[in-house]
């Protein structure tokens, strides 16, 4: 079905843009429109002015500094993936983005674009969650930074006053000594995720757990950090009994969705636990830890 | 009153084009009803079938989940651009390995596999599959296409070889 009407503004700057979304009527952010045009073709989503933020030439650059990998609004997935830099610099990224629908919708979709949708099922808020990002906005009030553990604040809704955008996410680097993983079950490769788990372990040299961040996506109403693995794991010399045990907690206090037409929820739950411990096990080995 | 026609200018197939749209035109239609050229298909118009696959600067993308006036100054191939004097080496291996059934996919694979080969000709069986994987077609159970594009690659590596007769 053709989208509701609505007025388009193409946005020179992010002074533009937030001009633009200061209107009176229902204004929407389009980046690459991956998520936002399929809603409107469905008419899930009816905004009455798109404001299309691709041309404004400070969000279209990505930076490292200070082990933050900082990526602006515009920058489509592929390109993330595809610079020489971010893959030496950040592997669990583009890992992380290669599990991301297909190619041909990874040429138009953008990583902040995809927090700022704030998604259940998708990669990134859980990468950018386990990681303890943060997203830098701007808006009327001016530019805040918020971290990722206070942005998502329900299925498909993102910490954003009126009238504020996402400019860019700030990715802390895992150092050269920090295991990582991610993997996801989903039906076809390329489908949305039924459940996922991104984490990075880091092992201090008498081979302790010294800093852990999992995160689940798919599972609950938002991305959401298993603190009950992390728990189990900080601290400990991991073995397979401490995998398995931090496996069995990786729900405490994860409040996972019902069942649903794509899978009840006790798959859900076995989906989950099976992830942590297989995406732990996968970090643990990638951080030099001998045992899983 | 909103959604009033905006102009836009753009290359297809390396002409220059100029038009008024309503903002809400997605590229698939502008392409359809405002150039004529129907070789893109529109399928699901949700971004799951693959079937309006067009190139824009290189990328290949879904011209249902772009709205016309985003492709402001780019550089669009469609189908219609493949071929022009007889098939496209790629058309010609879909030919050959019988890829086309009731052809509704046909255009969209077409240029989902016309990027991949851009992009590299030694694909093997497994990656290309997983490439070509953003696009559905309920005939042909895919394999001849996978042959096809596979052997457009051949054909591609060794110019004078068997594969590119």
């Amino acid at each position: 079905m053709r989208s509701a009407a609505f007025d388009y503004v193409r946005a020179g700057s992010v002074a533009e843009a937030l001009v633009a979304l200061a209107d009176d009527r229902e204004t929407r952010v389009l980046a690459g429109g991956q998520s936002l045009v399929p809603m409107m073709a469905l008419r899930l989503a009816r905004p009455e002015v798109l404001v299309d933020i691709t041309r404004c030439p400070e969000l279209q650059s990505c930076s490292l500094e200070e082990s933050v990998l900082r990526i602006g609004a515009a920058v489509p997935d592929a390109v993330l993936e595809r610079d020489p830099d971010i893959r030496a610099a950040h592997p669990l990224l583009v890992r992380t983005l290669s599990l991301i629908a297909h190619e041909e919708i990874r040429a138009r979709g953008t990583l902040c674009g995809s927090l700022a949708h704030a998604d259940p099922a998708a990669e990134l808020p859980a990468l950018l969650l386990a990681t303890d990002g943060e997203v830098e906005v701007d808006g009327p009030g001016g530019p805040r930074r918020v971290p990722a553990a206070e942005f998502f604040d329900g299925p498909f809704t993102a910490a954003l006053d009126d009238g504020e955008m996402v400019v860019a996410a700030r990715l802390p680097v895992p150092g050269p000594a920090v295991g990582w993983a991610v993997d996801e079950i989903a039906r076809r490769p390329g489908d949305f995720a039924l459940a996922g788990a991104v984490c990075t372990v880091e092992l201090d040299s008498s081979g302790r757990c010294s800093g852990v961040g999992v995160a689940l996506f798919g599972v609950s109403s938002t991305p959401v950090r298993s603190r009950g693995a992390e728990e189990v794991l900080m601290g400990q010399q991991v073995d397979e009994a401490v995998l398995d045990a931090a496996a069995a907690a990786s729900l405490d206090g994860v409040d996972v969705l019902g069942d649903e037409v794509h899978a009840p929820a006790a798959y859900r739950r076995d989906a989950g636990r099976a992830l942590v411990r297989r995406t732990l096990a996968a970090a643990v080995r990638s951080a030099g830890g001998g045992t899983a | 009153m909103t959604g009033q026609p905006v102009p836009v200018t753009l290359r297809v197939n390396g002409r220059r084009e100029v038009g008024r749209v309503e903002p809400r035109v997605t590229l698939a239609e502008f392409l359809r009803e405002e150039l004529g050229l129907t070789g893109t298909h529109v399928g699901c118009e949700q971004g799951v079938c693959g079937a309006c696959t067009v190139v824009v600067d290189g990328a290949a993308v879904r011209s249902c989940l772009m709205f016309a006036v985003q492709a402001e100054g780019c550089d669009v191939e469609t189908v219609e651009g493949l071929g022009r004097d007889g098939l496209h080496p790629l058309q010609q291996a879909f030919w050959d390995a019988q890829a086309v059934q009731c052809g509704f996919c046909t255009p969209g694979f077409l240029m989902t596999a016309l990027v991949a080969l851009r992009e590299r000709t030694d694909w093997d069986r497994t990656a290309l599959r997983e490439r070509l994987g953003g696009n559905l077609c309920r005939c042909t159970g895919y394999e001849p296409i996978v042959d096809a594009v596979l052997a457009a690659a051949e054909a591609a590596r060794n110019p004078g070889g068997e594969a590119a007769r």
